[in-house]
């Protein structure tokens, strides 16, 4: 399809390609690519936010400390005492809290002119804080309620007829142990990606219909530019939204591993 | 043709590589060890002084509230007593106003009757004065006349005396029956 479209008409539609990029430099056999870069720099941004805002808090809050007090009073109320439930989940903000914006700016580079590219679109961020909460709630699952104690109340929950245990056991191994952090960390990248591809899409249209044709495709490129825009907008909603589902997540996790809710 | 080597070519989406990894785990740890260890106690300790500043704050109103009513109450109290004190004077000084008129009009009854009762005695001495000098006037007067109109002169006391009072009894018996008959009349 792709190869059709660019052989015939000149306009070739971007596809996966558009995430795969070419070392910039190496350092010692380290081939330093641009989202390996910016996510340094995300993390540069969220330290430096935070410190700024609330390294010399005040009892009187400026405007940078109120607004990221507001963002870690969310993630402390809504998320870990929501979730995992009052004193237990304060022990968990900081984690949360880092995710949380973490995950936030790496998706916001997508919309950041220059930049334009959501870091959290290439599997391996994702999955590098998938398996650090994956590995979490398995420590604390075992901590909590013994190696043992943790996968059977895991596989056999209380209160079910016996027989349907020979399906629901491996069911729930499966899902908790193997599918759990594979849709953890796909879910954001899945998102993600497919907007960072829509977003280049519609850029692409209105680029090669307005400026590399002439005539009536001229229309076609105008509603590609007013659905580039549309589409920017709309991804900076599903920026936080995906951040924040990210967190609640490795929250419901944790919960479900410190307490046996059966 | 190139497009298709460069398909060919192009990693698995699905397969995260190693370096990046790595990369994104370091930059995550930095964010959690600079947040966790560093700025979010900050934030958290600002937070709970702030909450305890609220409610310190709002334990003070409170304080101060509830001295402000003993006060008040304190106050009322107060009021009511010295209401009710001067009440009770107000009462005492009209008692004593009162007695203090009593005693005066007492006195003053006793006086003017001490007063009349001196009088009445003054003028009943005066009257027996009057009298008695009147007895003594009329006696000569009557002496005087009667010798003018005898034409002697009576010369012994006692016997002047003795006339002079039989006409006096007589003059006088005159007058009880003259009054006599007025009363009858």
């Amino acid at each position: 399809m792709t190869i059709n479209l660019a052989t015939e008409s000149g306009f070739h539609a971007p596809g996966t390609e558009i995430f795969n990029f070419e070392p910039l430099f190496s350092i010692g056999g380290l081939d330093v690519t641009k989202p390996m870069l910016m996510a340094f720099v995300g993390s540069a941004i969220v330290v430096t936010l935070f410190y700024v805002a609330c390294a010399k808090p005040t009892m009187v809050p400026g405007r940078l400390q109120a607004l990221v007090e507001l963002g870690y009073t969310f993630v402390r109320d809504d998320i870990a005492r929501s979730i995992i439930g009052g004193k237990k989940g304060d022990k968990y903000v900081p984690l949360l809290v880092s995710l949380f914006f973490f995950i936030w700016i790496l998706n916001l580079f997508a919309v950041i002119p220059l930049l334009q590219f959501p870091v959290t679109s290439r599997i391996a961020y994702p999955a590098v804080l998938a398996i650090t909460v994956y590995l979490l709630f398995i420590f604390l699952g075992i901590k909590h309620q013994g190696p043992v104690g943790y996968f059977k109340n895991m596989m056999f929950p209380p209160g079910i007829p016996k027989p349907v245990y020979v399906i629901l056991a491996p069911l729930e191994f499966i899902s908790t142990i193997l599918v759990r952090p594979f849709t953890h960390a796909v879910r954001l990248f899945a998102n993600m990606f497919a907007g960072h591809v829509l977003i280049a899409f519609f850029a692409v249209t209105a680029y090669y219909f307005i400026v590399e044709t002439q005539g009536l495709g001229i229309v076609i490129g105008v509603a590609g530019f007013v659905m580039t825009i549309a589409m920017t907008g709309f991804e900076m909603f599903i920026q936080v939204l995906q951040a924040f589902i990210f967190t609640l997540l490795a929250a419901v996790y944790i919960q479900s591993s410190v307490e046996v809710d059966h | 043709m190139s497009i298709l080597a460069a398909a060919e070519e192009a990693p698995n989406i699905l397969v995260p590589p190693v370096a990046e990894l790595v990369v994104g785990g370091i930059a995550f740890f930095v964010v959690f060890f600079a947040l966790a260890r560093v700025l979010l106690p900050r934030i958290k300790k600002t937070l709970e002084e702030r909450a305890d500043a609220i409610e310190g704050g709002l334990a003070r109103a409170e304080e101060a509230q509830a001295e402000a009513a003993e006060t008040l109450a304190k106050y009322k109290e107060q009021l009511a007593e010295a209401r009710h004190e001067a009440a009770g004077l107000r009462e005492k000084a009209r008692q004593e106003g009162a007695v203090i008129l009593k005693e005066m009009r007492e006195e003053a009854q006793a006086e003017s009757k001490r007063l009349t009762t001196q009088a009445h005695q003054q003028i009943e001495a005066e009257r027996k004065q009057a009298l008695a000098s009147l007895r003594t006037e009329v006696g000569r007067l009557a002496v005087d006349l009667a010798g003018r109109v005898v034409g002697e002169s009576l010369e012994d006391e006692a016997r002047q005396r003795r006339t002079v009072d039989r006409f006096l009894e007589e003059l006088e018996a005159t007058a009880e029956d003259t009054q006599d008959a007025r009363a009858a009349r």
